[in-house]
């Protein structure tokens, strides 16, 4: 049975995109047969992060209004044959989404994948809820600072009362994935800890994506983060999908490096 | 959380109507713990008023009891209520009570919840002289404005979080939320409002002026509590109890806060 996950937060710049990058392809490193589904109408990275952009044709708005088919308009992934992407569309607005045309579009890639992961765009309006009104899961993106807390929570009461799974009295999944943590501020009280984010919003915790340079240097390279897997982001994003996909491992790069005896001699931070 | 609960639709077509009434339930005082004692009492009472058990809505108060109740013990007596045709719907103790409460399946009234009655029941004649596990009629404090006899208005349960930006009103009756309730969120009752989370948004108990409403919460740390229309802001709040289990009353013009 297809999953649709749904990748969201509210707030915009948290790492929606990155983190749909790096799942969707962790998904399909571990064999499932993936898509991932730029949402963000108007404001299309996820290709960028990919590292598609220059093989993109058709969009999302072109399959929904039936000017391109699903095969000529998916892009497929040239580091894994499980991939694929779907391109949001440049030039268009927002409103060129329907819901009709998305639950159209979703059936269609319910019948040829394992897992549809869906890029959401920043806010709760009109494209933030149909890119999670039709999912099975979500994963709410939160950075460890008040407000993106308060999105988080906000899009949490909007994820169990406007979706579809909630309109006919199921719920969604939900699993918090804590990024871009920095434990050097946490401890500090710079940044709320991951304790106090999840005592707030109160559903169980994916994963913590630390704070770190290799996300900058994978977009860049165009691509997805998870791929370094020498990176702390890369690995953290290893145990996240592992997570989704039902193991139990414990959380890493929660600690701030214990300083060596050296460093502490001769100070510095 | 449902459609209904939430600001966002401006859901105008009503599918049911809130109702205000007053709801009389049964509270079986427990005193001593032995079931077949407490099997064979009941049965003479149910012998001498049959109809007055059927169906009957039943608080379970453990009040009374001195000595420590197992789960065992509490599922056999509850049982033996089933059997007689009462329903029992919730457990009246301290919080000590609450996992043993969430074990049997039963809701956990705090005490001082309800106010007894008790010379009436008897006067009644369900009850002959008092036995050990006496059996009476109480009515809750959560009496609504509206005069709607006998049409029990169920307290609005929810048992999931209430998020940033919904609102949760129970109109005519009490609002019990079992999980935390967020900052930016709402909630509106008529009558009292119990949160068994922490509390982090609004609660506005009595919002159609009653006086009496309450508010209890296991965590005070609310950005407004108001009861009737008196209300204090966090800044308030912080100075007195926060985060503490508390209970909020109106004194006069002031809300009084209390530990739990
Ligand atoms: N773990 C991280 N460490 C450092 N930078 C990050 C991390 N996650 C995301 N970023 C950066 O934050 C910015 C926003 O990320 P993006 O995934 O585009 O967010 P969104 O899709 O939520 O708007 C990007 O510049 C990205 O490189
Ligand atoms: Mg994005």
């Amino acid at each position: 049975m297809a999953k649709i996950i749904v990748i969201t937060s509210g707030k915009g710049g948290v790492g929606k995109t990155t983190t749909s990058a790096a799942i969707g392809t962790g998904l399909a490193l571990r064999g499932f047969k993936t898509v991932i589904v730029d949402f963000d109408v108007g404001l299309r990275n996820l290709d960028l992060i990919m590292g598609c952009e220059r093989r993109v044709v058709y969009d999302f708005v072109n399959l929904i209004n039936g000017d391109s088919n699903l095969n000529q308009t998916l892009i497929k992934d040239k580091r894994s044959d499980n991939l694929y992407i779907l391109p949001a569309s440049q030039t268009r607005d927002k409103d060129a989404l329907t819901q009709d045309g998305v639950e159209k579009v979703l059936e269609e890639l319910k019948l040829t994948f394992d897992y549809i992961v869906c890029d959401s765009p920043a806010g709760i309006e009109k494209g933030a809820h149909l890119a999670m009104y039709f999912a099975d899961e979500a994963i709410v993106v939160t950075n460890p600072e008040v407000s993106s807390v308060r999105d988080s929570d906000r899009m949490l009461g909007l994820l169990s009362s406007k979706s579809r799974r909630a309109e006919s009295g199921e719920r969604i999944k939900e699993h918090l994935l804590l990024t871009r943590y920095n434990p050097v501020r946490a401890d500090l009280g710079e940044m709320l800890t991951v304790s106090d984010v999840e005592d707030i919003l109160s559903i169980p915790l994916l994963g913590v994506i630390p704070e770190s340079q290799a996300v900058l240097k994978a977009s860049n390279q165009g691509v997805p983060v998870i791929m370094d897997e020498l990176s702390d982001a890369g690995q953290a994003y290893g145990d996240a999908v592992d997570r989704l996909l039902g193991e139990t491992i414990p959380h890493r790069f929660l600690e701030a490096q214990k300083k060596s005896l050296l460093q502490r001699l001769f100070g510095g931070r | 959380m449902t459609a209904e609960s939430h600001s966002d639709k401006l859901d105008t077509d009503l599918a049911f109507n809130l109702k205000g009434g007053m709801l009389t339930m049964t509270v079986i005082e427990l005193v001593r713990q032995e079931p077949e004692r407490f099997a064979r009492q009941l049965a003479e009472k149910v012998r001498q008023a049959p109809n007055f058990f059927k169906d009957t809505p039943v608080v379970f108060s453990l009040d009374k009891l001195s000595d420590e109740l197992d789960a065992t013990t509490l599922a056999h007596l509850l049982q033996i209520c089933r059997d007689s045709g009462m329903q029992p719907m919730a457990l009246r103790g301290s919080e000590a009570f609450r996992p043993l409460a969430q074990h049997c399946g039963l809701v956990l009234m705090l005490p001082g919840r309800v106010r007894d009655k008790s010379g009436e029941g008897e006067r009644r004649g369900a009850a002959g002289p008092k036995k050990p596990e006496a059996v009476r009629r109480e009515t809750p404090v959560a009496a609504a404005p509206a005069p709607v006899a006998a049409e029990g208005i169920p307290s609005k349960v929810i048992t999931q979080p209430v998020r940033s930006g919904q609102q949760v009103y129970a109109r005519g009756g009490d609002l019990v939320v079992l999980a935390s309730v967020s900052p930016g969120s709402e909630l509106l009752a008529d009558g009292n409002i119990h949160v068994y989370g922490p509390l982090r948004g609004r609660a506005l108990a009595g919002v159609r002026g009653n006086t009496e409403a309450r508010i209890f919460c296991q965590s005070l740390e609310a950005e407004l509590v108001s009861i009737a229309g008196q209300y204090k802001v966090a800044e308030d709040l912080r100075r007195h109890l926060w985060k503490e289990a508390t209970q909020i009353s109106l004194d006069g013009d002031s809300l009084k806060i209390v530990p739990l």
